[in-house]
């Protein structure tokens, strides 16, 4: 019983800390996606972009780590108001083929750059001695690390919810997702707005691409590529546009994974498939979508 | 009549000449140049071109051109149809190089078939030797460091339950395999053997990891390939604490890769290897190699056991050349005259065995050790002139 509910705390513990990494880098996609009905596949090079800012703030120039996070999310959020400017906004109203070719397009130049300014070698960095080790939680022994992505993640969530939920920017972005063009007669500057949120998600996959780093196996310029499927997925299960519907995307895919792993190492990655798989035959809108 | 036969003997001994000055020897060079291993592919290229640039001379006059093909992935198609390339369009007497196992069992087949000697410098699963008669390999095979690995896990580190995970590919299969031979041959019991994804992109190891870690046994086996992978799994290994839990982690040396050794970082000392190589040992042949290595390409270049697959596999190709004595090398001219090759590497005397035509070398047990903030292997033992045990024993497909 004892072992059972250890492997049970083990699970939750570590699946949840990845799980907040799907929800901090995907959340973004979901509401780009589900604001705009635009297709941005090139939401993982903005994680990629993040980690490679963190990576080389704190490696060679010696800022501190979470420092490091916050400039990476101000610099790439910028970079997402520069592309929705210059770039973007050309694609928006057009077909979903032409959205998905120039975004999979940026992502394949993304990876090209990166590749060539800084190599195609794995990045890493040295955490700060404070989220290394263990922290002992009475019961039980987790690493420091998994415990501040669990705590990350949960502040990053309940701001999302209160911005969306209690402010007015929020409201005006709820209603842009229910019906644009009733927001836009009632005077909702939608474009505005998706700027705004745009630059927000581009951030938050900035923060996800940098708190990944040492979950992830190392930051490598496939990266963009690599994950993109499964934020992908984590949008769909939960519905385009839908926070909460996100959040317990992220949850259940992101322990699912980790137990699938756990207990059946053979054919543990294809879990998350299968649930996937599951959930969009049950509901093909997501969990929390609308039809 | 008359003189349009001297105009004939006179060209052609003209061009006899000509081919007794120089000639031009092309050597096809397969290996990952982009994507997660382009590192790996770099580092066989970088010890190849060093042994082609200290050796030259010793070709009298004629040159090698070495043409390289990226194999993108560790995955067969691409590599196949760049040896196909090379041999059809290129015209290479020679193929070479190769990182990954995939890459090379779907080249073996072509060197059958066009009669291309095919010099294998990396790839260590043992049965790619098997797959065509035109393939002698100067590298290492998985059996010899993973059997080695087992014994000495039971022996002399006192485990006795055992765990190995794998990066789940031909390779690691085999190593896994040798491992539990060698372990349990020793009074040893390998209670769960864990596969951990696809050698294309090192994927988080935690989950496979924590499992590990929660079935608690002596000591710990894995293969992953160097590289990203490597530096992953030794860092989840330190990240999970498993080392204070008493688990004693060891593999063949792919695991604390030299190239990968320093990111991981200090926690990584106490971790035992078995490998045909390291940065840090003693012969003279290796001092040379790593002053030489380091002059060429920088003092921060790592003369890793890949770059010296590379350099020995030029060698072997000298080999073949100055035996052709400026004659048509053909695959049988080529294996013909690698069997029985010994040579002095940097990892000590190698040779190729004459019936399996692959390598029979030294296999050293090594300690990571923490030498003053450096990480170094130190050598705890050597085990001399090792034959593939895969194909002593005639296990599985090493058996055809």
């Amino acid at each position: 019983m004892a072992a059972a509910f250890d492997i049970a705390t083990t699970i939750l513990v570590f699946g949840l800390a990845y799980a907040m990494l799907l929800f901090i880098i995907s959340v973004g996609l979901s509401i780009t996606m589900g604001l705009m009905g635009f297709v941005n596949l090139a939401h993982g090079a903005f994680a990629m972009v993040g980690g490679y800012i963190t990576v080389k703030l704190v490696a060679p120039m010696g800022v501190p780590y979470l420092l490091a996070l916050v400039i990476a999310f101000f610099l790439v959020a910028a970079l997402g108001v520069v592309m929705d400017r210059l770039l973007y906004r050309h694609v928006y109203g057009r077909p979903e083929l032409d959205q998905v070719l120039f975004t999979i397009g940026i992502v394949f130049a993304s990876v090209a750059g990166v590749s060539f300014v800084w190599g195609p070698d794995p990045q890493n960095i040295l955490l700060p001695e404070i989220l290394l080790g263990d922290i002992d939680l009475g019961f039980k022994n987790i690493p420091i690390y998994r415990a501040f992505m669990i705590v990350a993640g949960g502040v990053i969530v309940a701001a999302l919810f209160f911005g969306l939920e209690r402010t007015k920017i929020g409201a005006q972005v709820r209603a842009a997702v229910d019906n644009r063009r009733m927001a836009e007669s009632c005077g909702i500057p939608t474009g505005r707005l998706f700027t705004i949120i745009f630059a927000l998600g581009s951030g938050m996959a900035a923060l996800g691409g940098g708190l990944g780093i040492q979950i992830l196996g190392g930051l490598k310029p496939v990266f963009a590529f690599e994950y993109l499927v499964i934020f992908l997925i984590v949008v769909a299960v939960g519905g385009l546009g839908n926070i909460r519907g996100t959040f317990v995307a992220a949850l259940l895919l992101g322990i699912i994974d980790f137990a699938g792993k756990y207990f059946l190492p053979e054919g543990g990655g294809f879990f998350i498939y299968g649930v996937t798989f599951i959930v969009l035959l049950w509901r093909p809108h997501g969990l929390f979508g609308k039809a | 009549m008359f003189r349009f036969t001297t105009g004939t003997i006179l060209a052609g001994s003209l061009a006899l000449a000509a081919a007794a000055e120089a000639r031009e020897i092309k050597v096809g060079f397969i290996a990952p140049k982009s994507g997660g291993a382009a590192q790996l592919g770099d580092q066989l290229e970088k010890g190849a071109r060093l042994y082609i640039k200290l050796h030259a001379k010793e070709l009298g006059g004629d040159t090698i051109k070495l043409i390289v093909r990226d194999s993108k992935r560790p995955g067969g198609p691409i590599a196949k149809a760049a040896a196909q390339e090379l041999i059809a369009r290129e015209k290479v007497e020679i193929l070479g190089g190769v990182i990954f196992s995939p890459n090379a069992m779907s080249i073996a087949p072509l060197a059958t078939a066009a009669k291309v000697p095919f010099v294998v410098m990396n790839a260590g699963t043992s049965w790619i030797t098997t797959l065509s008669p035109n393939i002698a390999r100067v590298s290492f095979t998985m059996w010899q460091a993973g059997f080695i690995m087992g014994e000495h896990a039971a022996n002399a580190l006192g485990c006795k339950t055992a765990i190995s995970g794998y990066t789940n590919y031909p390779p690691g299969k085999d190593s896994v395999a040798a491992f539990k031979r060698g372990f349990e041959g020793a009074g040893g019991k390998v209670i769960d053997s864990i596969p951990m994804g696809g050698p294309r992109e090192a994927p988080d190891f935690t989950p496979f990891f924590q499992r590990v870690k929660d079935k608690n046994p002596n000591c710990f086996y894995v293969f992953v390939p160097g590289g990203n992978h490597a530096a992953g799994a030794s860092k989840t290994f330190v990240a999970l604490g498993m080392k204070q839990a008493g688990i004693k982690f060891i593999g063949p040396g792919d695991l604390t890769h030299d190239l990968q050794l320093q990111s991981i970082g200090p926690a990584i000392a106490g971790t035992t290897i078995a490998i045909h190589y390291h940065a840090d040992l003693e012969n003279p042949v290796n001092a040379a190699y790593r002053k030489a290595f380091k002059a060429e390409y920088g003092k921060d270049a790592v003369n890793d056991f890949v770059s010296v697959g590379g350099y020995d596999g030029m060698a072997a190709v000298f080999h073949i050349i100055k035996s052709a004595k400026g004659g048509k090398i053909t695959a049988d001219s080529a294996i013909k005259a690698l069997r029985g090759w010994t040579h002095d590497s940097p990892r000590g005397k190698i040779s190729i065995d004459p019936v399996t035509r692959d390598i029979v070398q030294n296999i050293y047990v090594a300690e990571v050790v923490d030498d003053n903030g450096t990480l170094r292997h130190k050598t705890l033992k050597t085990i001399e002139a090792v034959k593939d045990k895969c194909k002593e024993l005639k296990i599985g497909r090493c058996g055809k």
